[in-house]
C-alpha cells in the first residue's frame, strides 16, 4: 500500500458500490455524476486496484443462477495442525476464500463449484485429504442488505 | 434464462474485471468476437436476469481500515427466523445476512450475519446496539471474529 486515499477516492468508492452504468462510455457517465473527468476516474480506479484498496472492478455473479454450486463450510482443526490443513484445503481450486475464526469450528471457507453436484464431491475430497469432518452450511435464504461501506 | 456460448464467453471474459479504458465494452467485444452494442445488450440481459447481481467495485475491507470482521450467528426459533433475518439485513453495519442449516449437536445456529468495523470494540458495540434495538436478548448467539485470512479471490466460473 503506498499512497493514502483522498476525499475524491472515497467519493468514488461510495458511489460505485451502488453500481456502474452499462453503456458505451460508462466511465464518462459515472464521472459526470461524480463531477470528475472521465480520464481522472479511470486513472483513480486503476490506482485503487493497484494499491489494493479494491480487489476487483467488475461483475458480481449469482453463482446458483449461473448453474454453479456455492456453500459455506467449516472444520474443527487442532491448533498444531492448522497450517498444514489450511494448505491442503486451499490447494483445492474450488475454495474461494478461507478464514480462521475463533471458535471450536475454527476454519471457515467458501466453496464455489461449476455444478451444484460438485459441492458434495469436493467436500468428500477435502475430508479425505485432511482427515477432518467438513460441516456444510449452504445458504437457505438470503436477506436483503444494502452491501455498502460508507467511507 | 438459457445462456448461449457467447454469453458464457462474455461471463468468462469479464470475471476478472472490466478493462479500464473509455470504451470497455468495445475491448471486451474484440476479445469475444462480438460487436460492442451486442455485448452491452447481453450484459444488460444478464443483469436483468439476475445472473450479474451487481456491477461495480469490490472493496477490500481490511485495506480500507475495516480491520475487524465478525460473523455473528444466532439460534433463532424457526418461526421467527424470517422476521429476524429481515430486521438484521436492514441494519447499516450488517453486510450479509443468510439463513443456513443447523448442524446439531455441534452447531445450533441458523442465522448468519457479517458485521465489519474499524476495531473489535466497535463491532461489539454494533452487536450490542442491534441486540437491544431488535429485542434479541433472549436469542442465543456467538460472535466469531476472523483471524488470519488465508485465501481471498473471487469465485471463478467456467
Amino acid at each position: 500500500m503506498t499512497g493514502p486515499m483522498d476525499d475524491i477516492d472515497r467519493r468514488i468508492i461510495n458511489h460505485l458500490q451502488g453500481g456502474f452504468p452499462i453503456c458505451e462510455r460508462p466511465f464518462r457517465e459515472a464521472a459526470d455524476e461524480l463531477g470528475l473527468e472521465e480520464e481522472a476516474l479511470i486513472r483513480r480506479i486503476g490506482r485503487l486496484l493497484e494499491e489494493g484498496y479494491l480487489s476487483r472492478f467488475g461483475p458480481m455473479y449469482h453463482a446458483e443462477r449461473l448453474g454453479g454450486g456455492l456453500s459455506l463450510c467449516a472444520m474443527a482443526v487442532p491448533e498444531e495442525k492448522f497450517d498444514q490443513v489450511a494448505e491442503r484445503v486451499n490447494a483445492f481450486p474450488e475454495v474461494a476464500h478461507n478464514y480462521a475464526r475463533d471458535h471450536k469450528l475454527n476454519m471457515w471457507f467458501v466453496l464455489a463449484t461449476e455444478t451444484p453436484e460438485r459441492i458434495d464431491q469436493v467436500l468428500e475430497e477435502i475430508e479425505a485429504a485432511t482427515g477432518y469432518k467438513v460441516y456444510n452450511m449452504p445458504k437457505r435464504e438470503e436477506f436483503y442488505v444494502g452491501l455498502r461501506f460508507e467511507l | 434464462m438459457v445462456l448461449s456460448d457467447a454469453d458464457n464467453a462474455l461471463i468468462k471474459a469479464i470475471q476478472g474485471g472490466l478493462p479500464l479504458v473509455p470504451r470497455p465494452w468495445a475491448e471486451v467485444a474484440r476479445q469475444v468476437g462480438l460487436e460492442e452494442d451486442q455485448v452491452i445488450e447481453r450484459v444488460r440481459a444478464l443483469q436483468e436476469a439476475g445472473i450479474i447481481k451487481r456491477f461495480g467495485i469490490v472493496v477490500r475491507h481490511h485495506e480500507l481500515g475495516y480491520h475487524a470482521n465478525a460473523m455473528v450467528v444466532w439460534d433463532v426459533p424457526d418461526d421467527r427466523v424470517e422476521q429476524v433475518g429481515e430486521a438484521l439485513g436492514r441494519q447499516r453495519c450488517v453486510t450479509l445476512c443468510y439463513r443456513r442449516p443447523r448442524r446439531l449437536p455441534h452447531w445450533p445456529y441458523n442465522l448468519f450475519c457479517m458485521i465489519h468495523g474499524k476495531s473489535r470494540e466497535r463491532v461489539l458495540d454494533y452487536i450490542d446496539q442491534i441486540t437491544e434495538e431488535l429485542g434479541l436478548q433472549e436469542i442465543p448467539k456467538e460472535v466469531l471474529f476472523s483471524g488470519r485470512r488465508f485465501k481471498q479471490r473471487g469465485a471463478r466460473y467456467r
